[in-house]
Parts: C-alpha cells; structure tokens; sequence
C-alpha cells in the first residue's frame, strides 16, 4: 500500500514554474532517492509533500486520505485539522540544515515532541529516545547542548529526532549537503542503518554512490519534471541524454 | 533642617522611584509583547494603528506624554482629577510609553530568528501557540537582552521625569531640599540613580551569563 501519493503537483514562485507536473508514490517501506542538479524542484517537491509549502495545483495523499488538493476552481484545500493532524504524524522530515532547538538539549531536541505533542508517556520517552542516541553512536551526548556539538552529530540528533515521533515516512532534504565528506560518511552510515526499520525514506540527495547502493528506486528530476525512475541499476546506466550529462563521470564510475 | 531629616526625605523619595520602576516594568514588559504582535499583524488595521501608536509614543517627549495622561481626563472629558492621581497617572504614561520601546525591541528579536526553526516546529507537530513559547521566545529574550538592558537603564533615570507631576519621587524630593541652598541632594540623588543603575546592569550581566549556555 502506499504511504504517499503525489498526483499532478505544480508550483510556480513567480514567473517560475519549479515543478511541472509530477506525480509520484512511495510503498511502505521503500527508500526513494530522488537525485537531480540543483534547482531542479526537488527540495520544493519534499517541501511540498511536507505542507512548509503550498502546492499550486495537485493533490497529496497519505495512506489513501487527501491531506491537501486544489478543487476545481484552483484554490487549495486542506483536510479537516484533526485528519491533517493525524497526517501530520505520519511522516517526519530531516532538514539540510538540522533546525535543532539551539536553547535545548540534545534530550530534550528528541523528547519534548513525543511528550508534549503526543502526550505519551515521559519515562518511556526518555528511555526510547536512549536507544536511538545509542544507535546513533551519540549515547554521551545527551545533556550536550547543539552548539557544542559537529555538523555531523547534530544531523544524527535531528534524525533522532524525527524518528522519536514514529514516522512512517521519512523526508530527507539533502541531509549531508551541510557536512564535509568526513561528516557526511557518519550520516551515511546512519541513514543506512535506518533500511531495516522498515520506515519509508524519501531522501534528495547529490550523494550518488550513496543513492544507488541505498534506494529501491532512484527519481532523476530535473527541470522541474522527472525525467527518469526506475530502479538504481536502471536510472545510473540509463542512455538517456539529460541523465547522462548530469550523471557525467558519477555514471561511468558506477555503471 | 538637619542632614538626617534630609536623607529621611530622600529615601522616601527613593521608595517611590522605585515603584515607578518597578511598576512600568511589570507591567511594560508583557504589553510591549502583545503591542508587538499588532505591529507585526497581518491585518493592515491592527498593524497600522499599532504602527501610529509607537510612532507617537516614540516621537513625543515623555514629560508631554505624562501631562497629558494627567491633565487629559480634565480638559478632554470634564472629569475632576483628584491628588491621588499623581502617581497613577505616571505609571500610566510610563507603561504606554516603555511598552511602544519594548514592542519594538521584540519585534526586531522575533524577525531575526530563521525561518527553520518555525519549520522544525511545524514538522514536529507543535501549535503554534507551543511553538511560540517554547520554541521562539526564550531564544529571542535571549537576543533581546542586550537592547533591553539599555532600555531599562534608561528607565531609571527617567523615573526623575515624574517631577513634572510634582510626584515626590528621587529628583522631586532633591530638588526641593536643594531649593533651601544646599548641594547635597543632588549629590545623594546622582549617587542613587548611579548605584541604582550599577545593580541593573550587573543583575542583567548575570542573565546574560545564565543564558549563555547555548548559541
């Protein structure tokens, strides 16, 4: 079943059209990468499907339940706030830039969500949000503050927490683009770690050798559309010409 | 009259300077937050009243404005105005004043804090009332608080204003006393407002300091 549908999505800034078009879905479970040159629409696209922007035309859908759609006359509606806020926790989004809460702690960044939105219970909170520091190899950070901490470790606890929340899709936003390649191999590592929790990932990414080993299913937008998708074998030795530019020396090393 | 009638004199006058301060701040502090919000409201009516509002406040003396609250009631609406609404009408004048500095103070606190961190909060799910105070103010108090310790230090020495209704604050007082031909409470009121403003400042170092344990 799918978790996301994406039908017919347009959006202009300006004169601009960023997205043309584009229709996609995400499985239960599946890892998406969606690769492509930058300002192709591809962050406006997550950005979209995560409601921090409104869509011109299109609809989304999560679980089969319309979260936003524009009616016949063009405007856009929004399902009913306690349906929208159901939705709204189904899916958590890791931004490029982290947007840790600098005044908390790195406990409470991953805590104060599931206990003050959610309402679940403090100590079983606490004690979940130390496993995943633990999976994030970040078990002797908890009372750290995000100043204090690298590039790399704050994106982990940004990962940490969203998953807090129990997604069941997660939107990465070039999560490593911020990071040097050092930085970015420990995030790598981590989002990798994530394929077995069966959690659908959508990740925008330029990280190409991470893209083709990871996804079930790799998006090459550009322009605005989506030029090709398929699976990673296909995408990265596809002979389509724009795939190939972008691609470049990236497709002949992996093909 | 003796020096120790004279300091008597004084710190009464010191009691009330210290309301005065003390009054306009607790009461400046939260209608200079609510007056932000207009400011910065999406309705242009709100927002441009509040805008006129600042604009006045900002740019009249605060003397004229204290007349004004005092006499006002009289000749705008015939109302008598008895003694005992000297001091109130310095508090009044004092909170409507400070609370124009004050909105304007948030607002360049709640403007400079990136968009991302509203984002965060959205995606996380909370309200936007959770993730006004819990998200967003603290972090611009702490912006803020450089701005508002200038302004308060200015408070302090503006309590002497109060002269004008012939409230017998600090300055009143001294300068009453001074009138029998003595410079001594003067010197006493200008050691007062500088120590007064010595423990503000220092009081304010120690915030800062508190919330320095993050970027």
């Amino acid at each position: 079943m799918s978790i996301l549908t994406m039908n017919h999505i347009e959006k202009s800034f300006g004169n601009v059209q960023v997205l043309k078009d584009i229709s996609l879905s995400v499985k239960d479970g599946e890892i998406l990468s969606i690769i492509g040159p930058s300002g192709s629409g591809k962050s406006t696209l997550l950005r979209c499907a995560t409601m921090l922007e409104t869509m011109d035309r299109g609809e989304i859908l999560y679980r089969g339940t319309k979260a936003v759609w524009s009616d016949e006359n063009g405007s856009i509606c929004y399902a009913p706030k306690k349906e929208l806020k159901e939705i709204q926790g189904l899916y958590g989004l890791v931004f490029q830039n982290f947007n840790l809460f600098p005044h908390y702690s790195v406990m409470k960044n991953i805590t104060d969500a599931p206990i003050h939105v959610q309402k679940r219970d403090r100590d079983q909170v606490i004690s979940e949000a130390k496993k995943l520091l633990k999976k994030m190899g970040l078990e002797d950070k908890a009372d750290a503050y995000p100043c204090q901490l690298s590039g790399g470790q704050c994106q982990r606890v940004a990962i940490a927490r969203a998953l807090a929340l129990n997604p069941q899709i997660l939107f990465f936003d070039e999560p490593t683009s911020a990071l040097d390649p050092e930085l970015t191999g420990e995030v790598l590592k981590v989002i990798r770690s994530l394929a077995d929790l069966n959690i659908a990932m959508v990740i925008v990414t330029h990280e190409m050798a991470f893209a083709r080993d990871i996804s079930d299913r790799v998006i090459f937008m550009a322009d605005g559309v989506i030029v090709e998708e398929g699976t990673p074998k296909e995408v990265f030795a596809s002979d389509n010409e724009r795939t190939q530019s972008f691609l470049g020396r990236y497709g002949e090393m992996l093909k | 009259m003796s020096v120790s009638q004279m300091m008597k004199q004084l710190i009464g006058g010191m009691g009330v300077s210290i309301q005065i301060f003390v009054v306009t701040l607790v009461f400046s502090l939260p209608l200079g937050l609510l007056i932000s919000f207009g400011r910065m409201s999406k309705n242009p009516v709100i927002r441009n009243v509040t805008k006129g509002y600042i604009s006045i406040m900002r740019g009249t003396p605060l003397m004229l404005q204290l007349m004004v609250v005092y006499f006002g009631p009289f000749y705008l609406f015939g109302i008598r105005i008895g003694n005992s609404y000297r001091l109130w009408a310095v508090f009044i004048g004092f909170v409507i004043n400070y609370a124009a500095y004050f909105a304007e103070i948030y607002r360049s606190g709640i403007q400079s804090m990136p968009a991302g961190q509203y984002e965060a909060a959205q995606i996380l799910g909370y309200s936007r009332a959770q993730t006004f105070f819990k998200i967003i103010l603290p972090q611009v108090m702490k912006r803020i608080l450089p701005a508002v310790t200038n302004e308060i230090i200015t408070l302090v020495k503006d309590t002497s204003l109060a002269f004008t209704l012939s409230v017998m604050e600090m300055f009143t007082v001294a300068k009453a006393l001074a009138a029998k031909g003595t410079m001594i409470p003067f010197v006493a009121a200008g050691i007062f407002y500088y120590v007064f403003n010595l423990i503000v400042a220092l009081a304010m170092e120690m915030l800062e300091k508190k919330m320095d344990y993050y970027r």
